[in-house]
C-alpha cells in the first residue's frame, strides 16, 4: 500500500475540488478500494472521503420512481420498504452479493464503481492491460473460469463483477453524476463500457465526477421478476452467470420484458431483440429459449470458461420461467426455483 | 495404567472447551499478539516469478525512507547453518529443504526475496513496494498432467510415511483375464490449508542472544530445534511459547519461511520482530499436492475382489520428495489376494507439498471408494454390500491383525441412520421438482498412532491442579480433554485444573498432528496423575494412626479432593492435610507415555468411518447441494463427545470442501495459483452445509493406547468426497473423476 492522504469534504463543491487533485480517489465503503490499495492496484495520491456528503437517503421522485443516494449502504437499500415493494428484483440481487458484512459497508455508487474480479488485475506479478494499459492479457490463454464471453476484445476479457448492477440495468435505472462540468444523467446502458482497446475505462464517468445517486424509473416490474445467480458454491461468491429478468404480464402474455445477464461481460448485458421477441409471446421453453439465443448471440468462450455458455442459455430460460411463474429466486433458498 | 482408571464424572462426558471462555474475549494470545517494547515489523516481499535468477536487487530506494530499519536480502543476511540437514525439521521430507533467502535463484512463484524491517507494519508494508527486484526468467513447469510422464518412484522415504507394501498375488495376470472391470483415473487438484490465523512469528530478542519465540505451530519443539540448529543457537537461548493456533490442519507441522526470517531479523538487528504473512502469501507455500490416480480392479458375479492395482501420481518440487499415503488405503479396506499399489512423485517448480488434513488418505480414498462405487452398479450389488463382501479382517497389506477394528458396526449404525434401506439403487431415479436426489457411501480410514509424550502433573495444598506437556492445541480441544483425564484421575472439579501447552519449558511432546495427540499426551497426563496418587497413597500412610497404612491403590479411591477407603468412602483425608502433614508444597510428577513397542510390532491400529452422503443436483443448471451427511466413526474410545463431534463435523466440512469447492488455479505458462485470496479460492461456506450428523461406534481398544483412545482429527474428511461423488452418480448417473465437481463438470 502506497502512501497518500486524506480529505473529508462536507460538501459536494468541496468533494469535487478535493477530486480534481491528480491521483485523488473517491472513498465510500471501502470495501473495493482499500483491498485493490493492498494489493497496489490503486495507489491514489489523496483518499477522498465522500461518506459525509448528503447522499445517503432514499427518496420519492415527483414521477414516482425512487432515487437511492450514492451513499446508501447496500444493506439498507435491500431492505428498504419501498424497495422492497417497488423494486424486489433490485433487492434480491442486492443480497445475492457478497455477504451481509460487506454490504453493511458497501455504498450504491461504490457498487456500480466496483473494479472486475480478474484474477490477474490483483496480482501486480503478472501484465495486465486494465491494470497496466499496454502490458497484455494474462487472462486470454491463462486461468479464465470467471471471464467473460460477451463483448470482449483482443485486449480484455473480463466482467463486471456486480450484482447489483444486473438489476439497475434491467430496471433501466439512471446515474446522476455531479463533476467539474456540473451535472449530468447517464442512463445505465450508457454507464459501464465494453472493453475495446481501453479496458482501463470500465465507465463513462469522467474524472473527477462523483455519483450523486441511481434514480429508478416509476415503472417497476414488481410481481413478475426473478434474481438468478449460479456461482461455485451457494454462497459469498461473484456470479460465473446470472440473470435479472422483469416481465410485465398482461393475463397470460408477456406484455414487455427486461432480462440482463452479470457475470458474462465487461457490463450488464442487454440485447434489446431478446426482450422485444418476448413481447406478446405466451410463456414457454421454446418462446424463452429463443430469447435465450439471442441473449447469448455471438457469445465465445475461452478454454476456462466455455461453459458459461450453456449454463447461460439454460439458467436465462429458468429465470424466465421463474419469472412468468411468479415463482422469483431468493438469495436465502438454498434450492433453485 | 488401564483405560477404566480415568472413567469418571468427566470423561467421557460432552464438556465446553475449558479455553472457550479466552478465546471469545480475545484473552487466548495467538503469535501475532504477543508484543514487545520497539517491536519491529516486518513484510515479505515475494517473487512474481516460479523460475529463474534474480539479476538485479535494488534496495536504495526502500533503505532512504525514514523508519526503515533495514531490508534483508540473499545478499546482505547473516550466514545460517551450512548443511541441509541442519534446516531438516520433525517432518522434513527427504531433500534439501527450502531456505529464504538463500542466493539469487527462483524455485516457485511466490518465494520471498526479500523482509522489510521498519518501525511500523504501515511503514514496512508500503516500503515493500519500493524493493525493486529484476529477473532472468525461466520456462516453469507446472502442469502435472503434461509432465507425468517423468514420474519417479523416490529414492529415499519419508521417514514415518509408508511406502506402498510389495505387492501381493498377481494383479496383473488376474486383471487381463477378467471380464468384470472398472478402470479409471481420478484428478485431485492443489488444495491449500486455508487456517483462519495466518501464518506468523513474533520474536523477542531479550538481550545476551537470547530469543522468546511466539510462532504460529503445530509443535514448539520442533520450532525450537530447527532455529537452533539453523541459528547455531543453544537450547536455552531459544524459549518457543504457542499456547494457541487458529487452525492449522497440518500448515503449522513444518517451520515456514516466516519463522526462519523473523529470528533472522531479531539476531541480526537485536531487536523485537514480527512477521505476518498475508492471506495471499499464505499461498506461497505447502499444500495437499495435486495428484492424479489410475485405477484397475476386477470382481467376480458375486462381488468378490479380485485383483486391484491403483496407482498415484504426484506432484513434489524439484527440492523435496514429499511423500504421503495415497494408495495404500486400498489394500488396507479391501481384502483382495491380487493387490498391486504404486505411488510415484513428478517434480514441478512449486513449494514442497505439505500434510494437510489426513493427508493422502482422501485422495486415495476418493478415486478407489469411486471405483468401488462404479463396480457396485456393474455388479447390482449394493455399495455397502459390496463393501461387506471384501471386508478385510486383518491389515493384508502388512500382514497383521487389527488392535480394533468396528467398522462393520459403523456400516449397519450409518446406514440405519440415514435410512440407506429405502434406496432405489438406480441412477436417477428420484427427482424432486427440479432437483436429482441421489444417495452414496464410502468407507473413510486414518492411522491410529501414538507418540511418546512426556507430561506433569502438579498438585498444591489448596486442591488445585496443574497439568502440563509441550504439545498444542491446533483448535481441536487438547486443553479441555486433558483437563478432563487429570480431573477424573484426582477426583477434581475441571475448574481446579489448569492445563499448559504449547512452551518448551514444559515437558516434551511431539508435533500435534496425525491425530495422535488425543492418544499421546492424554495417556502422559494421566501417568503423571497416576504418579500423584501414588504419591499421596505414600505420603497419607506415613500420617499418625493413618487408616491407609496397609491399602494398595486399588484399595483406595480419589475423590472430590479427598482420598479415600474405596470399601468405607467415610474414612479419608484431603490431598491439603495430607500435603500438609509431611510439610509438602506441592507433589509435582513427571511421567512419560509411549505406544507399547509389542503391539506396534503385532498389531495394525486404524480409524475408519462409514460415510452417508444425500446430494440434490439441479440437473440443467448442474449445481449440488449437500443435504444430509452421516458419518459413522470408529475411534476408540472419544473423551469428550462434543468436541469429538466438532472435530468431525469440521472434517467433514472439509470433505465438503474437496468434494465441491477446493482448487487451487494454476496457471502453467507462469507457475502460479491465481485464485490466491478468499474470494477466488472457495472453500465451504455455512449455505453450503446443512445435515451432518456424526457417530461414535462403540469400539473398546486396550492395545492403540493406554486410555483406550484412537484419535479423531483427521478422520472425519476422509471419504468424505468420495461418498459425495457417489452420490452425485446416483442422482445423475454421471461419473465426476475431477474434483471438485462444479457446475461445468455437470452441464
Ligand atoms: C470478498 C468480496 C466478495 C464480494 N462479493 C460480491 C458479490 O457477490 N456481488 C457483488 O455485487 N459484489 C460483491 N462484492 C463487491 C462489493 O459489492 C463492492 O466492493 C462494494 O459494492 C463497493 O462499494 P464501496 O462503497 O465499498 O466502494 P469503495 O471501495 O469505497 O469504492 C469503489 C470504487 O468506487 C469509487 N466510488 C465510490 N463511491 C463513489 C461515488 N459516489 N462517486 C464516484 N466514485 C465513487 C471509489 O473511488 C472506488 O474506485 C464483494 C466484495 C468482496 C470484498
Ligand atoms: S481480462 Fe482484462 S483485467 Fe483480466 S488480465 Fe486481461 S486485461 Fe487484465
Amino acid at each position: 500500500m502506497n502512501r497518500f492522504s486524506y480529505a473529508r469534504p462536507d460538501t459536494l463543491t468541496a468533494a469535487i475540488q478535493a477530486l480534481a487533485h491528480p491521483g485523488a480517489r473517491a472513498i465510500a465503503g471501502g470495501t473495493n478500494l482499500i483491498d485493490l490499495m493492498k494489493y497496489s492496484v490503486e495507489v491514489p495520491s489523496q483518499l477522498v472521503d465522500i461518506t459525509h456528503l448528503p447522499f445517503a437517503k432514499i427518496e420519492l421522485l415527483p414521477d414516482g420512481g425512487l432515487r437511492v443516494g450514492a451513499l446508501v449502504k447496500n444493506t439498507d437499500a435491500a431492505y428498504d420498504a419501498r424497495i422492497g415493494e417497488s423494486y424486489p428484483l433490485l433487492a434480491d440481487a442486492i443480497l445475492s452479493g457478497a455477504s451481509p458484512q460487506l454490504r453493511n459497508a458497501a455504498t450504491t455508487g461504490g457498487n456500480l464503481l466496483q473494479r472486475t474480479r480478474c484474477y490477474y488485475f490483483y496480482d501486480t506479478a503478472t501484465p495486465c492491460n486494465k491494470r497496466q494499459p499496454g502490458s497484455g492479457c494474462s487472462a486470454i490463454g491463462g486461468t479464465n473460469r470467471v471471464h467473460a464471453i460477451l463483448g470482449t476484445s483482443a485486449d480484455c476479457i473480463a466482467t463486471h463483477p456486480s450484482d447489483m448492477c444486473v438489476a439497475l440495468a434491467a430496471l433501466e435505472a439512471v446515474v446522476q453524476v455531479s463533476g467539474p462540468e456540473g451535472d449530468r444523467s447517464i442512463l445505465f446502458s450508457d454507464f459501464h463500457r465494453l472493453p475495446g482497446a481501453e479496458p482501463d475505462k470500465d465507465t463513462s464517468l469522467q474524472p473527477g465526477e462523483i455519483i450523486t445517486s441511481v434514480d429508478l424509473p416509476a415503472q417497476h416490474f414488481s410481481s413478475n421478476y426473478t434474481y438468478l445467480k449460479l456461482r461455485d458454491r451457494a454462497s459469498y461468491a461473484f456470479a460465473l452467470v446470472s440473470i435479472a429478468v422483469a416481465l410485465e404480464m398482461e393475463g397470460a402474455t408477456i406484455k414487455a420484458a427486461r432480462i440482463a445477464l452479470g457475470g458474462v461481460a465487461h457490463k450488464p448485458w442487454r440485447v434489446p431483440a431478446a426482450e422485444e421477441a418476448l413481447a406478446g409471446q405466451t410463456p414457454g421453453s421454446e418462446v424463452f429459449g429463443k430469447a435465450a439465443d439471442l441473449m447469448l448471440a455471438g457469445a465465445q468462450g475461452q478454454p476456462g470458461n466455455r461453459f458459461k455458455i450453456a449454463l447461460a442459455r439454460k439458467a436465462i430460460v429458468r429465470a424466465l420461467k421463474q419469472a412468468a411463474n411468479g415463482t422469483p429466486q431468493h438469495a436465502t433458498d438454498k434450492q433453485i426455483q | 495404567m488401564s483405560a477404566s482408571a480415568t472413567t469418571g464424572l468427566h470423561t467421557g462426558q460432552p464438556r465446553s472447551r475449558v479455553d472457550g471462555h479466552a478465546k471469545v474475549t480475545g484473552a487466548a494470545k495467538y503469535a501475532a499478539e504477543f508484543t514487545a517494547s520497539g517491536l519491529l515489523h516486518g513484510v515479505v516481499v515475494s517473487s512474481p516469478i516460479a523460475k529463474g535468477r534474480i539479476t538485479k536487487l535494488d534496495i536504495t530506494a526502500a533503505m532512504a525512507v525514514p523508519g526503515v530499519v533495514e531490508v534483508f536480502t540473499h545478499q546482505n543476511r547473516m550466514r545460517t547453518a551450512w548443511r541441509n540437514a541442519k534446516f531438516q525439521d520433525e517432518v522434513a521430507p527427504p531433500g534439501a529443504p527450502f531456505r529464504a533467502l538463500y542466493d539469487d535463484k527462483i524455485v516457485y512463484s511466490g518465494q520471498p526475496i526479500a523482509l522489510v524491517v521498519a518501525e511500523t507494519f504501515e511503514l514496512a508494508r508500503y516500503v515493500a513496494t519500493l524493493v525493486h527486484a529484476e529477473y532472468d526468467i525461466e520456462a516453469p513447469s507446472t502442469d502435472l498432467r503434461a509432465v507425468r510422464g517423468s514420474a519417479y518412484v523416490p529414492s529415499k522415504k519419508r521417514s514415518g510415511i509408508n511406502p506402498p507394501p510389495k505387492p501381493r498375488g498377481d494383479a496383473p495376470g488376474v486383471l487381463a483375464d477378467s471380464q468384470i472391470r472398472v478402470d479409471a483415473e481420478y484428478y485431485q487438484p492443489a488444495e491449500y490449508h486455508n487456517p483462519m490465523e495466518p501464518h506468523a512469528s513474533t520474536v523477542i530478542w531479550e538481550g545476551g542472544g537470547k530469543i522468546t519465540v511466539h510462532d504460529k505451530t503445530q509443535g514448539v519443539g520442533n520450532t525450537q530445534a530447527y532455529i537452533t540448529n539453523v541459528f547455531g543457537l543453544k537450547k536455552d537461548d531459544v524459549h518457543v511459547v504457542a499456547p494457541y493456533m487458529g487452525g492449522g490442519f497440518g500448515s503449522g507441522l513444518r517451520p515456514q519461511y516466516q519463522l526462519y526470517l523473523t529470528v533472522l531479523a531479531t539476531l541480526q538487528l537485536e531487536r523485537s520482530v514480527r512477521v505476518v504473512l498475508t492471506r495471499d502469501q499464505m499461498f506461497t507455500f505447502g499444500h495437499r499436492p495435486e495428484t492424479i490416480q489410475t485405477v484397475s480392479f476386477s470382481a467376480r458375479q458375486d462381488g468378490t475382489v479380485t485383483a486391484i492395482r491403483h496407482e498415484a501420481i504426484a506432484e513434489t518440487s524439484t527440492f523435496e520428495d514429499y511423500q504421503e499415503v495415497v494408495v495404500n488405503w486400498t489394500g488396507l479396506t479391501t481384502s483382495c489376494e491380487n493387490v498391486e499399489l504404486d505411488y510415484k512423485l513428478v517434480q514441478l517448480d512449486r513449494y514442497t507439498p505439505a500434510d494437510m488434513r489426513a493427508p493422502g488418505a482422501p485422495t486415495g480414498q476418493f478415486a478407489f471408494e469411486s471405483a468401488l462405487d462404479e463396480m457396485s452398479y456393474k455388479l447390482g450389488i449394493d455399495p455397502i454390500e459390496l463393501r461387506l463382501r471384501n471386508y478385510a479382517e486383518t491389515d493384508e497389506n502388512q500382514g497383521l491383525p487389527h488392535t480394533s477394528k468396528a467398522l462393520r458396526d459403523a456400516y449397519r449404525l450409518g446406514a440405519e441412520k440415514f435410512g440407506w434401506a429405502g434406496r432405489n439403487p438406480q441412477p436417477r431415479s428420484t427427482c424432486e421438482g427440479h432437483e436429482l436426489v441421489g444417495w452414496g457411501t464410502a468407507t473413510g480410514a486414518w492411522d491410529a498412532q501414538m507418540q511418546k509424550t512426556s507430561a506433569s502433573a502438579t498438585l498444591t495444598p489448596d486442591g488445585k491442579l496443574t497439568v502440563a506437556t509441550a504439545s498444542a492445541d491446533i483448535g481441536t480441544g487438547t486443553y479441555t480433554i486433558l483437563t478432563q483425564l487429570a480431573a477424573d484421575a484426582l477426583g477434581l472439579s475441571m475448574e481446579a485444573v489448569t492445563t499448559k501447552l504449547g512452551d518448551t519449558d514444559l515437558p516434551f511432546s511431539p508435533l500435534e498432528g496425525g491425530s495422535w495427540t488425543a492418544a499421546s499426551a492424554g495417556s502422559a497426563v494421566q501417568a503423571a496423575c497416576c504418579k500423584v496418587r501414588s504419591a499421596l497413597l505414600g505420603f497419607a500412610q506415613e500420617m499418625p494412626s493413618s487408616p491407609f497404612k496397609d491399602v494398595t491403590l486399588d484399595q483406595v479411591d480419589f475423590k472430590e479432593g479427598r482420598l479415600v477407603l474405596r470399601n468405607n468412602p467415610g474414612i479419608g483425608v484431603a490431598y491439603g492435610d495430607i500435603m500438609q502433614a509431611s510439610g509438602l508444597e506441592q507433589i509435582h510428577m513427571e511421567e512419560s507415555a509411549a505406544r507399547d513397542p509389542a503391539v506396534q510390532k503385532t498389531h495394525a491400529s486404524y480409524t475408519h468411518s462409514a460415510v452417508f452422503a444425500e446430494v440434490r443436483v439441479d440437473e440443467e443448471l448442474g449445481t449440488v447441494r449437500v443435504t444430509r451427511i452421516v458419518n459413522a466413526i470408529c475411534a476408540g474410545r472419544i473423551l469428550n463427545p462434543k468436541t469429538a463431534r466438532s472435530q468431525i463435523i469440521g472434517g467433514v466440512v472439509f470433505g465438503i470442501g474437496m468434494a465441491l469447492h477446493e482448487e487451487a488455479l494454476d496457471d502453467s505458462k507462469i507457475g502460479r495459483f491465481m485464485n490466491h485470496n478468499f474470494a477466488e479460492y472457495h472453500i465451504p461456506v455455512n449455505a453450503d452445509i446443512q445435515d451432518i450428523e456424526v457417530i461414535f461406534v462403540d469400539e473398546p481398544d486396550d492395545m492403540t493406547s493406554p486410555i483406550g483412545v484412537k484419535g479423531l482429527g483427521e478422520i472425519g474428511i476422509c471419504g468424505t468426497a468420495a461418498a459425495i461423488a457417489n452420490a452425485v452418480y446416483h442422482a445423475t448417473g454421471r461419473r465426476v473423476r475431477d474434483l471438485p465437481i462444479t457446475i461445468d463438470k455437470l452441464l
